[in-house]
């Protein structure tokens, strides 16, 4: 059986790279058939807002890339109600789909279900 | 016990301290260190570049001492690594640059060997990010 993973982006989309290099892992897994979830926690959930501007940053888009998690592969995708709510988001209007939105004592189970955990 | 040990924060992080002290404690305790995977800042631990001054402690080097020493499989991820201007003399050719700043006993190879190094260890242990 291979180890399953869990990878955690914690961090927001325009920070800096961290939310391309936690996707990064997904994505190289993906690639491997490997078994990966992905949680957005924190301001990690910023990167499932809808109808972002990177352009206007000169930055690319992630979003397109997120959403095509799926198709490499990485379909366990969480998010953490907590953190959406304490932004003002709303956990039906996520620009990744499908996605499953997770109360904290969810997260403990989640998190105690992998192998291993990666957190960026 | 077969530990993979994963690095995300620059030399001068004290997380990229504990990673040393973390990795010479699993090799004393006769463990395995199946692979040292450098991401993100933490390439900048791999570069031949860094000078510390005389009184610091020089993390680089002995990142270098300790993977030389015990035959480590030592991996800087090439993608972290071209982004922050971590180059071997093949990727500085490659893009044209005037030099290169990583050499032996660090490798530059892709995120697979993040995923491998998962799979043939018990443990994954990470230093760094937020």
């Amino acid at each position: 059986m291979p180890h399953s993973l869990l990878i955690i982006s914690r961090q927001p989309p325009w920070s800096g790279p961290n939310a391309r290099e936690a996707l990064d892992i997904a994505l190289a897994g993906g690639a491997f058939d490997l078994p990966l979830g992905m949680l957005f926690l924190d301001d990690g959930v910023l990167q499932l807002l809808p109808l972002q501007s990177a352009a206007q940053l000169q930055q690319k888009d992630l979003t397109a890339n997120l959403q095509a998690l799926s198709m490499f592969g990485v379909e366990d995708l969480f998010a953490c109600h907590t953190s959406l709510v304490e932004r003002g988001m709303s956990p039906n209007e996520l620009s990744v789909e499908p996605i499953q939105v997770l109360r904290d004592h969810e997260i403990a189970e989640l998190i105690d279900r992998y192998d291993q955990v990666i957190t960026i | 016990m077969k530990f993979a040990i994963a690095l995300y924060s620059p030399a001068h992080a004290p997380s990229s301290r504990r990673a040393l002290l973390f990795a010479q404690a699993v090799l004393a305790a006769r463990h395995e260190i199946v692979r040292l995977f450098f991401y993100q800042d933490g390439v900048h631990s791999a570069s031949a570049n860094v000078v510390t001054a005389q009184d610091e402690l020089d993390i680089p080097a002995q990142w270098r001492d300790f993977v030389n020493t015990h035959r480590l499989d030592g991996v800087v991820c090439i993608a972290a690594a071209l982004r922050r201007g971590v180059l071997n003399e093949q990727e500085a050719e490659r893009y044209s640059r005037p030099s290169a700043n990583l050499s032996a006993p660090w490798d530059l190879s892709g995120l697979g060997q993040l995923h491998d190094a998962v799979q043939a260890a018990d443990r994954l242990i990470c230093f760094g990010g937020p």
